[in-house]
């Protein structure tokens, strides 16, 4: 088991606090992008995504190369499958639940819409 | 904005799940009702049984006792078919509002989590905030191994064994 610098640790959660930072970070699992092409995924301005960016290559999240004129993101450590893994694993349970209990709370005010109907006759 | 669709309703519902300090875990989630709706699925036993244990988990619950205001207790037995032994959960109720706000410890061991959900109504829709709070980081990160929540993907993994030997 690899040990990980409390700092980084916190920083990585902070970028990953995200929404946008973890779509870039979904985004980089698929394959390496430029951040024109980023900025362009997420409708964001290019200074906005290269602040995006900025955060999760500090987090060693992500790493950047600059080939002429372009920055090209890839992944960074295993640190993010941890980090990422366990979010994403939370993130199933959670929506799991929350799709069950969506349905029961609609059938709930369905039913009391019914019986307010039915007070009213 | 990334990827969101305006007025998606799909999108509007989405849980997001965030990992707040070290710590700390924050789910948030919109209901398309009003809070006093949403809050009785989550005090009344019959109704809290048929979602906190979603079907995909392949678990059911076998028992739900709670006694749902402050100082109350609460247990739940969960089952799953490749298990001999049913699985405990327990606790108490540290603060009850109703429509507004659940506060939970959870007391299997001495490194279980204190939870918080929080009911906002805003114009016929609610949001719930649940917040989970854990006494180290350690117990943070193994809530999910060791306890029904982590089963998931073991479970996925086990249908899969069980659908190709079919």
């Amino acid at each position: 088991m690899v040990q990980y610098n409390e700092t980084r640790l916190d920083a990585s959660f902070a970028a990953l606090s995200d929404a946008t930072r973890r779509g870039v970070l979904e985004q980089l699992s698929r394959g390496d992008a430029s951040i024109t092409d980023l900025a362009g995924k997420f409708h964001m301005t290019l200074t906005g995504m290269k602040k995006h960016v900025g955060v999760l290559e500090r987090a060693a999240l992500v790493t950047t190369e600059k080939a002429g004129r372009v920055r090209t993101c890839r992944l960074g450590t295993r640190a993010l499958e941890e980090e990422a893994a366990w979010i994403e694993r939370h993130r199933q349970l959670w929506s799991a639940r929350f799709d069950a209990l969506d349905k029961i709370v609609e059938h709930l005010k369905y039913k009391e819409k019914a019986d307010a109907r039915r007070k009213r006759r | 904005m990334p990827e969101g669709k305006e007025g998606n309703p799909a999108a509007m519902n989405r849980t997001a799940v965030e990992s707040k300090a070290d710590r700390e875990l924050v789910v948030t989630r919109t209901f398309n009702a009003p809070a006093h709706i949403v809050f009785e699925a989550w005090s009344k036993p019959e109704l809290f049984k048929r979602w906190w244990v979603p079907k995909s988990l392949g678990m059911s619950m076998f028992s739900c006792d709670m006694d749902v205001r402050t100082g109350g207790a609460y247990r739940f037995v969960f089952r799953h078919p490749a298990f001999d032994q049913p699985m405990a959960f327990f606790g108490t109720y540290r603060e009850v509002t109703p429509h507004k706000r659940l506060v939970w410890t959870n007391e299997e061991s001495d490194q279980g989590a204190v939870t918080t959900v929080t009911f906002e109504e805003n114009a016929g829709k609610t949001l719930v905030t649940l917040h989970e709070l854990y006494p180290t980081k350690a117990a943070r990160d193994e809530a999910l191994a060791g306890s029904a929540e982590g089963l998931p993907e073991q479970f996925a993994q086990l249908d899969e064994l069980l659908a190709g030997r079919s």
